[in-house]
């Protein structure tokens, strides 16, 4: 496969994860702003606009509710936006129509046009985000079922996860640092707010059926960081990204691959044998920090194993 | 007469489909509709307006759904356009196809034949058949392709010619396109959408296939792989060298290369290394035997030729020369289409394959040859300007359409640079019955027939028809207002 394509496959999957990501943040964000009245929705929409991984800046005192909500949906000159996130994903998956099948670039086109022609106020925006996410979860089908699942599929995952890694990552530190407070863990207004979060990443029910209504933010960090088998656990999106670069390994059979495939691996295991009480005792945000410093090395080494590597290295192989 | 005459004497969906002097593909001069086209007429008395529409926007819809968009140059915003596709089929006749098959196969093997010759001994310029300085003075004559061995003397592999039809009903060559020619993808797209669209006209007319032009495509490739090549008698990597996305034709050069099953690269995939063309893949750098190269000659190797080009291969043209790797088409074609060179096509087939043309060329006066020139711009209003080495509508004057002073404007330039410039009359297009506005009216077409040159000839049966969808307009680029449609060849 060409590594031009490996590369807009990948960026076309992570840019999608995104868009659903923001979509469903932003979704449940203006649910909740429902419930804690208007006085305080700057600040909510500053902290949502970190929980997506905004870098802070001195336009930060300018978000205004509406603006930053505004921008986070529409602005195409804005990178976090949605509609930003959608048009990089149908130009990365433009570079490579012939490599996708018609069915993955029609889903992705009809989502596109979608995204240009409705740009809903803010509160009148929930069909719109709902639109998103079942558009994006259409794509995740459409392309599963369709493509044939060799490496290019594996570095649609491999992007997928990654994201969803980071993702879930900088919503969780964000959360954390914002509302674990023990002192006011019973309050009602901060119970929403847990639950907010677990909405966020799809978690709430799969979390009940764990570990009851009862929430509690240790339980929550557990959950969204360790599980095993919940497709939107840290650890979950850190697995299936290893696996995708082992096989990704496989079919290129490239002799240079041990590289990344054990940059992944420490990253796996790293989560695959943490222990809640530890990392909560050692510090949650560092825990994080680590991960995400992790997920950047796993990245450059993927390019530097198939996609940007100099031509000497690769006639000695 | 015969417009006001024959007017409201069809019944709708056909009440404002006028007659004038140019040829009808659907209606003879008596009025009667022509055998051929019986089954599309019947079909669409029977069809309501409504469901007519409906079927356009079905059409429409699946254009836009697939991406088949195309770019115009030059303006800023929304340069994604939908090719326009008319709904209704332009039908040829058997007879009318065996003739433009055998004229396309004699045309493409004698330009071959002719570039081989002047890119070698040049016996044709000795000869006095065609002028030295003609083909010396071309902007798209490559001093470099001299003495170079093209693999299977190929220059051509692939040609897209068009062809219009006289108010007598005859077909006549218009220009060759052979140096990068598009559209295929339309050919291929919109067969598919009518068969989806009208199965029983479809089944009832029996139409030819050309779902096959992709395979004969890549054997085609195939067949100019160099000697030599490791992989040449286990599976030759061929690829097809786009520009990238913001290309016009960005969307046929992914269709092909799915289509073939082949690699679609840019630039910046390719790397030369002693001579050799590798492309970049996750599993290392593998060798390239074959290029399909949808990028002009000037941009393909910056040092070789355009240093300022992004877009190609720095080395390419060494790796060419040397052998290691084919391109299609080669590089210098551009100098058979050249529109001053097309005037002597005729006699070029007459000198390498001692025939007489099938097909006839439209008259062309030469605008450096004092005598035809005085002629030409004596009467400017009624002739047709063009600049040789211009494609795509570009550069060119219509005459009976013009003002004052573009004619003024082109006889300053023409008269600077008469090499550059042909001139040719004013000819009425035939005209096809298109769906537009609710009812059935007649624009101009014209026909590109796409030709494959490799061990053998290939034509597929049909290709491009070229609608001029502006009422009156004779114009078909798709740059200026023209659509396309699909070309159906009867069995």
């Amino acid at each position: 496969m060409l590594s031009r394509v490996a590369d807009s496959l990948y960026w076309m999957s992570r840019y999608l994860e995104r868009a659903e990501h923001t979509a469903r943040v932003i979704n449940i964000q203006l649910n909740l702003m429902l419930e804690r009245g208007s006085q305080s929705e700057d600040l909510d929409w500053a902290r949502v606009g970190r929980s997506l991984g905004m870098e802070a800046s001195e336009e930060e005192d300018a978000w205004s509710a509406e603006s930053l909500a505004q921008s986070l949906l529409h602005d195409a000159s804005n990178r976090s936006s949605i509609v930003s996130s959608i048009v990089n994903a149908r130009e990365n998956a433009r570079q490579v129509r012939e490599q996708i099948s018609s069915e993955m670039w029609e889903q992705l086109n009809r989502l596109f046009h979608a995204v240009r022609r409705s740009a809903p106020e803010v509160w009148d925006s929930r069909d719109f985000l709902q639109s998103i996410k079942e558009g994006a979860h259409l794509f995740q089908g459409v392309t599963d079922s369709t493509m044939t699942h060799g490496e290019g599929w594996q570095f649609i995952q491999a992007g997928r996860y990654l994201e969803r890694a980071v993702a879930v990552s900088t919503l969780v530190g964000a959360h954390f640092h914002e509302f674990h407070q023990p002192a006011q863990a019973a309050a009602e207004r901060v119970y929403l707010e847990w639950i907010g979060l677990l909405r966020s990443c799809t978690a709430f029910e799969a979390y009940c059926k764990a570990y009851t209504a009862d929430v509690k933010p240790e339980r929550i960090a557990e959950f969204l960081v360790l599980h095993p088998s919940f497709p939107h656990s840290i650890r979950f999106s850190a697995e299936a990204l290893e696996m995708a670069i082992v096989k990704i390994g496989r079919e290129a059979g490239s002799r240079r691959a041990a590289h990344v495939e054990r940059i992944a691996g420490r990253l796996r295991a790293t989560l695959g044998f943490g222990q809640i009480d530890e990392i909560m005792a050692g510090g949650l945000q560092a825990y994080l920090h680590e991960l995400l410093r992790q997920c950047g090395h796993v990245h450059s080494a993927l390019y530097q194993t198939y996609i940007s590597y100099p031509i000497e290295a690769a006639l000695e192989a | 007469m015969a417009g006001i005459a024959t007017k409201h004497t069809l019944p709708a969906p056909f009440h404002e489909y006028e007659l004038d002097d140019a040829f009808d593909e659907m209606v003879d001069s008596g009025g009667a509709v022509r055998p051929h086209y019986r089954h599309i007429y019947e079909a669409l008395r029977e069809l309501t307006g409504e469901e007519l529409r409906r079927r356009q926007q079905i059409a429409d819809l699946s254009f836009l759904h697939q991406g088949i968009t195309f770019t115009v140059y030059g303006r800023d915003e929304d340069t994604e356009h939908i090719f326009p596709n008319d709904l209704l089929p332009r039908v040829l006749t058997r007879e009318e196809w065996s003739r433009i098959e055998r004229g396309m196969k004699q045309r493409i093997t004698a330009l071959n034949l002719f570039l081989k010759d002047i890119y070698h001994e040049g016996r044709i310029l000795n000869d006095g058949v065609v002028p030295r300085e003609i083909i010396y003075s071309c902007k798209h004559f490559r001093r470099q392709m001299r003495g170079l061995h093209v693999r299977k003397d190929a220059y051509v592999t692939v040609a897209g010619t068009d062809l219009i039809r006289m108010p007598s009903g005859e077909f006549v060559v218009l220009e060759d396109n052979l140096r990068v020619p598009s559209g295929v993808s339309y050919m291929l797209v919109s067969r598919e959408v009518m068969k989806r669209l009208f199965p029983d006209l479809f089944r009832k007319c029996g139409v030819q296939p050309i779902e096959h032009y992709s395979q004969a495509l890549l054997s085609t490739l195939r067949a100019l792989t160099p000697q030599g090549s490791p992989q040449a008698t286990s599976e030759p990597n061929i690829v097809l060298l786009t520009p990238g996305v913001f290309n016009s034709a960005y969307f046929e050069h992914a269709f092909l290369a799915r289509q073939m099953g082949i690699e679609l690269v840019e630039g910046r995939d390719l790397v030369v290394h002693d001579n050799f063309v590798y492309m970049r893949t996750t599993a290392g750098l593998r060798r390239v035997d074959v290029i399909y190269r949808r990028i002009d000659d000037d941009f393909i190797d910056p040092l070789a030729f355009r240093a300022d080009s992004g877009l190609g291969v720095p080395g390419l043209f060494n790796a060419y020369r040397a052998g290691n790797v084919s391109m299609a088409n080669a590089l210098g074609t551009g100098v058979a289409d050249d529109k001053a060179v097309y005037a002597y096509v005729p006699a070029i087939i007459r000198y390498y394959l001692k025939e007489d043309p099938v097909l006839d060329n439209v008259e062309t006066y030469l605008m450096s040859d004092p005598l035809q020139r005085k002629h030409v711009l004596g009467r400017l209003q009624d002739y047709v300007v063009k600049a040789v080495g211009e494609s795509g509508g570009y550069g060119m004057l219509i005459g009976p359409h013009s003002t004052a002073e573009q004619r003024d404007e082109f006889r300053r330039r023409v008269e600077e640079d008469p090499r550059n410039y042909i001139a040719q009359p004013t000819i009425r297009l035939s005209r096809a019955p298109c769906f537009l506005d609710g009812n059935v009216q007649p624009r101009h077409v014209d026909l590109r027939p796409y030709i494959l040159f490799g061990d053998k000839v290939t034509v597929v049966p049909g290709g491009l028809t070229r609608v001029a969808l502006r009422k009156g307009s004779l114009v078909v680029n798709s740059s200026q207002g023209g659509g396309s449609k699909d070309t159906w060849v009867l069995d």
